[in-house]
């Protein structure tokens, strides 16, 4: 097959898509710029950790030196020129973007038509496709919250005072890959997924596949307690007879505590062996005070939830874990 | 005045032609001085009651050149050397403050042509595409700047993270950074709405539709029934002024979106820029250290009430 491409071109091309096609660009570049210069770090950590002697008086920063050199410059002109010409640049590059490309308007605001796919601004799309594996409170709500009091609980919960002020991976590999996991695995990449794959009814649309709002998915999902035939036949027995209707209800969510009980012991289990796993981070985890490990451990725990229930949901179809008349995880 | 002054009078024409001379005088010697000293413009004391110091190629001059100008003082007046180059901090903080300039400035723009009612708001963006001299370039540098910013504020967060910068003694200003991040996003949502066109009103009803499941303070979140939350009193309601988009909402966005969150905008920038100061400047590119060289904590202290300047 061919494909559709030009549906891909539509998708790539439209202006406010744009930003996300930039993206996709500028995230791995300054990801490998950083790294590059993590890795050159790296060496020298390396080499200076296996020459204690020249460690003293190494000069121990990879950007170029000369004794003569001072340490410091003046702001002005050294920085001011380059902040100057940052701004001229930048300044350029927007004149051109804005000369090039027109902000999308479309028709006047209708609220008896509605748009198909009725898509959020493109930096809010990673929420909004969390809405495919979470209920609108947990993923509008709760984790918008849980991002922001995760991100500044970093410093805080960090207890490794290694890599301040410099690039480093060999120093930081526990806090890189978590970083890394969440903003560009469960961040930028969903985001792309909003933008690049999610069609009409927010159906998943291979790229170059057309977008058909005609096309129907028949939703197979299931509830968790559904596949283990959760009924409420047992409790029935035990309960009063006037409450006896309830038993499948109440059964549900008796069931549906257990498998989120499960998890988070699992999960924090297995994050506390990573926090534990080489005698470096054994070292730091030393470091940390009880409040630090158990917020680290829940922040951790939490978020690795997001690719546990989509990946629940894209291998084994389950809608809900835990059902309840008040929320359904 | 070597004319003839001495005894004789002279009428009224002399008089007259005396005191031309003289004007012409004054104006050939001190408009001779004036112009020579403009070739040197910093002895003007116009040029000192504006910067207050002369520009020279001294340190001392360099320095205080920086910190006697209300903008550039928020720099310190030397930095670390190998902070100037691009590769450490990218200028990512720089360019979202930039952007965030171009934005006010365009925004302020804007203003002049838009209303925000139902009627105009539409109207006004076609007026501005059609018919505003500059008006579609005013728009799309707003729009593409707005995006931009984005990028550049998670950019940014990215180098604070892979270099540690948000280590002792920066953690308060990595949550001021949080902050300012969460104000930027809000800052282009709550302007999507703005062109009151299909693409803004179904964004931001896909967005605030989320408020509604608001455990406890939305009508269809968890509990919120129970706590007796409506379509009437949630805090979708509050955030649109009405239980719909609509004209409210549009108020609310606007002013959301053009005085309140900017101004709280400014205000924690101003903090942001002040602690990277306070906190001895941009943290590196320091000296790598090694992991000899932690020094072992001297028992455990709570986060909460361990002694600052301890490692
Ligand atoms: C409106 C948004 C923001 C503006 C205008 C801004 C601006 C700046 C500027 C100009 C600097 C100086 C160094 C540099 O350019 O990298 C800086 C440093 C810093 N920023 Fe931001 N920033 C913003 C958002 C953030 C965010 C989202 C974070 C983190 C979550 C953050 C955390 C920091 C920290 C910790 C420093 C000190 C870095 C160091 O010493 O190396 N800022 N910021």
């Amino acid at each position: 097959m061919l494909g559709d491409w030009h549906q891909l071109w539509e998708i790539v091309s439209a202006p406010d898509n744009v930003p996300i096609v930039a993206l996709l660009f500028l995230v791995p570049f300054y990801v490998w710029y950083a790294f590059r210069q993590a890795r050159a770090n790296d060496e020298l950590i390396e080499k200076l950790e296996a020459d204690p002697a020249a460690a003293k008086t190494a000069h121990r920063k990879t950007q170029p030196y000369h004794p003569k050199w001072d340490r410091e410059v003046h702001t002005w002109p050294y920085l001011m020129r380059v902040e100057f010409v940052a701004a001229i640049l930048v300044t350029v590059l927007l004149m051109v973007w804005s000369l090039t490309l027109n902000a999308p308007l479309e028709e006047p605001s209708n609220p008896n038509v509605t748009m198909n796919p009725a898509k959020a601004p493109w930096y809010f799309l990673g929420l909004q496709e969390m809405l495919v594996y979470f209920d609108p409170w947990i993923a509008g709500v709760v984790m918008p919250t849980l991002i922001i009091i995760g991100l500044m609980a970093v410093p805080y919960i960090d207890a490794n005072p290694l890599g301040n002020g410099y690039y480093t991976y060999k120093q930081r590999r526990f806090a890189i890959w978590t970083f890394c996991l969440g903003f560009i695995g469960l961040w930028v990449a969903m985001i792309s997924i909003g933008t690049f794959i999610r069609g009409p009814g927010w159906m998943w649309f291979w790229p170059t596949s057309t977008w058909d709002a005609e096309r129907i998915e028949y939703a197979v999902n299931r509830n968790l307690d559904a596949v283990f035939g959760i009924n409420g036949a047992w409790l029935v027995h035990l309960m009063p007879v006037a409450n006896r209707a309830y038993s499948p209800i109440l059964a549900r969510i008796i069931f549906g505590f257990f498998p989120i009980a499960l998890y988070f012991i699992v999960a924090s289990y297995l994050v506390y062996r990573v926090m534990n796993s080489t005698n470096f981070t054994q070292r730091i985890f030393r470091r940390m005070t009880l409040l630090q490990i158990v917020t680290t451990d829940l922040l951790l725990v939490l978020m690795l939830a997001l690719p546990v229930k989509i990946l629940l949901r894209l291998i084994f179809r389950i809608k809900y874990i835990w059902v309840t008349p008040w929320f359904s995880i | 005045m070597a004319e003839d002054n001495g005894g004789k009078r002279t009428g009224l024409l002399g008089r007259v032609r005396e005191f031309a001379e003289e004007i012409k005088k004054i104006f050939r010697e001190k408009g001779k001085e004036e112009i020579e000293g403009l070739k040197d413009p910093e002895k003007t004391q116009l040029y000192r009651s504006i910067f207050r110091v002369k520009h020279e190629e001294t340190p001392r001059s360099r320095s205080l050149g920086v910190l006697s100008n209300v903008f550039l003082h928020l720099h310190p007046a030397k930095v670390n050397r190998d902070a100037t180059r691009y590769n450490y901090t990218w200028g990512m903080g720089g360019i979202t403050f930039y952007l965030f300039i171009v934005l006010t400035f365009t925004g302020v723009l804007l203003m002049f042509y838009y209303h925000p009612s139902k009627v105009q708001a539409f109207l006004d963006i076609l007026y501005l595409e059609n018919d505003v001299p500059f008006g579609k370039l005013l728009r799309n540098m707003h729009r593409w700047a707005a995006h931009l910013m984005i990028i550049a504020v998670w950019l940014h967060m990215f180098r604070v993270f892979l270099t540690g910068s948000y280590k002792k003694p920066r953690e308060f200003n990595w949550c001021v950074g949080v902050l300012l991040m969460v104000l930027t996003l809000l800052l282009s949502f709550t302007g999507y709405l703005l062109p009151d066109d299909q693409l803004g009103f179904w964004a931001v009803t896909v967005g605030t539709n989320m408020a509604r499941a608001t455990p406890g303070l939305g009508h269809e979140g968890p509990f919120g029934s129970l706590l007796g939350m409506t379509p009437y009193n949630d805090v979708r309601f509050a955030l649109l002024g009405g239980s719909i988009v609509d004209a409210n909402a549009l108020l609310r966005a606007y002013i959301w979106h053009c005085i309140a969150i900017p101004l709280i905008a400014s205000v924690f920038m101003g903090v942001h820029f002040w602690r990277v100061r306070k906190d001895g400047g941009i943290s590196g590119p320091s000296p790598v250290m090694l992991e000899s060289e932690i020094k072992e904590d001297k028992g455990p202290r709570p986060v909460i009430m361990r002694p600052s300047g301890m490692v």
